[in-house]
């Protein structure tokens, strides 16, 4: 693998992990918070991608439309909250798992009848339309290194909020210990409400950056969520720090394995036996990451603090 | 009083007596067709050019009345097998339509044939049926599945490509369409990549093929898999650099999401909607007014199955009489939108194949058009596994 073929990999996986992050952040502070296991999570990350399609041919601006999808996200999600979710919270697991995973058959449906079963798109705004140069004459489209930077300008805004804020310390505080909190004085539903709103922006902010990139089409959020619990589980449940980490680990380990799996077994077997071990491999391989890291530390890399 | 009770009385019996004498039994067609989950824009349009064409007789298919039930198969070959089951055992039906998908077909053949109704598939046309399980009543109006990627292969060894990169997705129709290029491209394959089916972005794969500059790319990317590939394929700067190869990945389910992204890039196919004879044209066009979309592939082999039968029915007088109108369906007696048409010994089609080429039409829309003939009168080898004669 050449030097350049390498850089452009490593920027394939890093803007990977930047849209697991995205959508893994809100994921962890809704079960780290909240203890709430919201498989629905995916939904939103579909739903930020289908506002984006029709805002975006609405207005005709990219940025405009963008910002109209979440605003529409945050008003569905919320409803969806004083609906659904509100009366789950102290439900056990189980019937969380029930009732969100009813919610996904829902949504995937309602979509499919309002938008078509057909892929939509949205279409590269023109301002970031174009490829960069990397070394060997190799390209990199423009939109993508824009994903990467506007990925970790909202990273650096949430370790902003959730380290240096009163909001944020709440949040830490609800995430090791969430009954206190509650005790001390600090109204929990209020405070639930702020980081099921957080979460479900992030969720649409991901599908609406991933709709140029991506398909837009019904179920397209259910991949995302198995790698977005693959995230969690790695980084720690509950901590934002840990999504960064472990939606980064996930997203290189995934497309470096998947660029070089095959390469990296022919050296040792032939061809045909390479390409059919390489497949079945780095497709396994971020599962792998994880059972180790269960293995290695059950929280994950870095949990939030006070949670065994 | 009485005088009038009974004379309406009377000339209601009479208004129903004539009513009963109107309606004959009606031919029960079952339409097996994927309706949920991301394939259910293929099924859509495989029960609208169904309905569209039984719209156009006027509700009627050979002068016969038809009574039409719609099974979502739900691309869940258990669900599929339940389903059908019940409505050939429960309905007495004389066709079954259908599925869009192989290993559906696979699980229902067996329970609809053996209920004795005809199998008339739109779409799926494995290999398997083609050869030794083929059946005196099973038919295909759309080709054998290996020929649409026979299709690329040759056309990329007559076009005297030295290396090709190919890649589909892991499983086992990946594996299929890969042989099916290769059988007939005899160049170097730079790599043969099989991505796992739920891939949704191919960056690093894209960035291979621009790091490896192969001659052509062949590619079988169906449904969503396809638009990412696709789209990405275009924002890396790929389009128009190297020639771009496909099958079931530019057609007319993905192509309002891919647009101009897949402008210029080749499929291989039986037909396109350009194709030039009136029958066509006026299909699309009544398609379009329809479904506002246009028509695909899978639209247009499921009028064709609505015609073979119409055309079976009218030559049998009906569909009492099994043997008629198997003889009657084997002569493929109708006008398809492909123009020539007709049925091998194994029950599969003898057809012409295409390149087609992706083109934005002046209203806007997107549609392949025919770019060039590659195979003619093309019958597949699995026929003369196949002990019908």
């Amino acid at each position: 693998m050449t030097t350049g073929l390498l850089i452009v990999q490593i920027l394939n996986g890093l803007q990977l992990g930047i849209l697991l992050f995205l959508v893994a952040a809100g994921l962890t502070l809704v079960f780290g918070v909240m203890d709430f296991i919201n498989l629905a999570h995916g939904v939103q990350y579909m739903l930020g991608a289908y506002l984006a399609v029709t805002f975006v041919s609405l207005t005709g601006s990219f940025v405009l439309g963008l910002v109209l999808a979440l605003a529409a996200a945050l008003v569905i999600g919320l409803a969806l909250e004083f609906l659904v979710f509100r009366h789950l919270y102290e439900r056990d697991h189980l019937d969380q798992v029930l009732a969100t995973f009813g919610l996904i058959l829902l949504l995937n449906q309602a979509v499919k009848m309002i938008w078509g079963a057909a892929p939509l798109s949205v279409p590269v705004p023109a301002f970031l339309a174009g490829n960069i140069a990397l070394l060997d004459g190799i390209l990199y489209p423009t939109y993508r290194f824009a994903l990467i930077g506007a990925g970790l300008a909202v990273g650096a805004l949430l370790w902003f909020i959730v380290e240096k804020t009163r909001t944020g310390m709440l949040l830490r505080a609800g995430a090791s210990n969430a009954p206190m909190v509650s005790a001390l004085g600090v109204d929990i539903n209020k405070l639930f409400m702020i980081v099921f709103a957080f979460g479900t922006m992030l969720a649409a902010f991901a599908g609406a950056m991933a709709a140029p990139i991506l398909s837009v089409e019904p179920g397209m959020g259910d991949n995302i969520l198995i790698l977005a619990f693959v995230v969690i589980v790695v980084g720690g449940i509950g901590s934002i720090r840990g999504a960064f980490v472990g939606a980064l680990i996930v997203g290189l380990v995934d497309t470096l394995g998947r660029s070089s799996m095959n390469d990296l077994l022919r050296l040792f077997m032939s061809a045909p036996s390479a390409r059919a071990a390489g497949a079945a491999l780095s497709s396994m391989l971020i599962y792998l990451v994880m059972a180790i890291v269960l293995f290695v530390r059950p929280e994950g890399l870095l949990p939030a603090k006070g949670r065994s | 009083m009485t005088l009038k009770l009974s004379l309406s009385l009377g000339a209601g019996l009479l208004a129903l007596g004539i009513a009963s004498a109107q309606a004959q039994e009606p031919i029960k067609i079952g339409v097996v067709s994927v309706l949920t989950g991301p394939a259910a824009a293929l099924g859509q349009q495989l029960r609208d050019g169904f309905q569209l064409a039984v719209d156009k007789m006027g509700g009627k298919l050979g002068g016969v009345p038809v009574q039409i039930t719609v099974i979502d198969d739900e691309l869940k070959p258990d669900v599929a097998v339940g389903k059908v089951k019940s409505y050939v055992e429960g309905s007495k039906a004389d066709f079954v339509v259908g599925p869009v998908f192989s290993n559906i077909l696979g699980a229902i053949a067996k329970p609809v044939l053996d209920s004795g109704a005809f199998l008339i598939s739109p779409n799926a046309g494995p290999s398997t049926m083609a050869g030794k399980a083929c059946n005196q009543n099973f038919f295909v109006t759309s080709y054998q599945n290996d020929q649409v990627h026979e299709v690329l292969g040759k056309y990329a060894q007559d076009q005297g490509y030295k290396r090709a990169y190919i890649i589909a997705p892991n499983y086992q129709a990946g594996k299929d369409s890969l042989a099916g290029f290769k059988a007939y491209f005899k160049g170097e394959v730079v790599d043969e990549v099989y991505a796992p089916l739920t891939s949704m972005d191919f960056a690093s794969d894209l960035a291979k093929i621009a790091s490896t500059k192969p001659d052509v790319v062949f590619a079988f990317l169906p449904g969503g898999l396809g638009v990412n590939f696709v789209k990405q394929w275009s924002q890396a700067g790929l389009q128009g650099k190297i020639p771009f190869l496909s099958a079931f990945t530019v057609d007319e389910s993905t192509l309002p999401a891919q647009q101009d992204a897949a402008v210029g890039l080749f499929g291989g196919m039986t037909w396109a909607p350009n194709m030039d004879n009136p029958q066509n044209k006026a299909f699309v066009s009544a398609y379009e007014a329809a479904y506002k979309i246009v028509p695909g592939s899978y639209a247009m082999q499921a009028y064709d199955a609505a015609m073979l039968i119409d055309s079976a029915v009218k030559a049998a007088g009906g569909t009492a009489d099994k043997d008629k109108l198997r003889a009657a369906i084997k002569k493929a007696d109708f006008t398809s939108l492909r123009g020539k048409f007709k049925f091998n010994t194994n029950g599969y089609p003898i057809q012409d194949f295409y390149l087609v080429k992706v083109a934005k039409r002046a209203d806007g829309k997107f549609q392949t058009e025919i770019a060039q003939k590659v195979f003619t009168d093309y019958a597949d080898p699995h026929a003369k596994d196949c002990a019908l004669k």
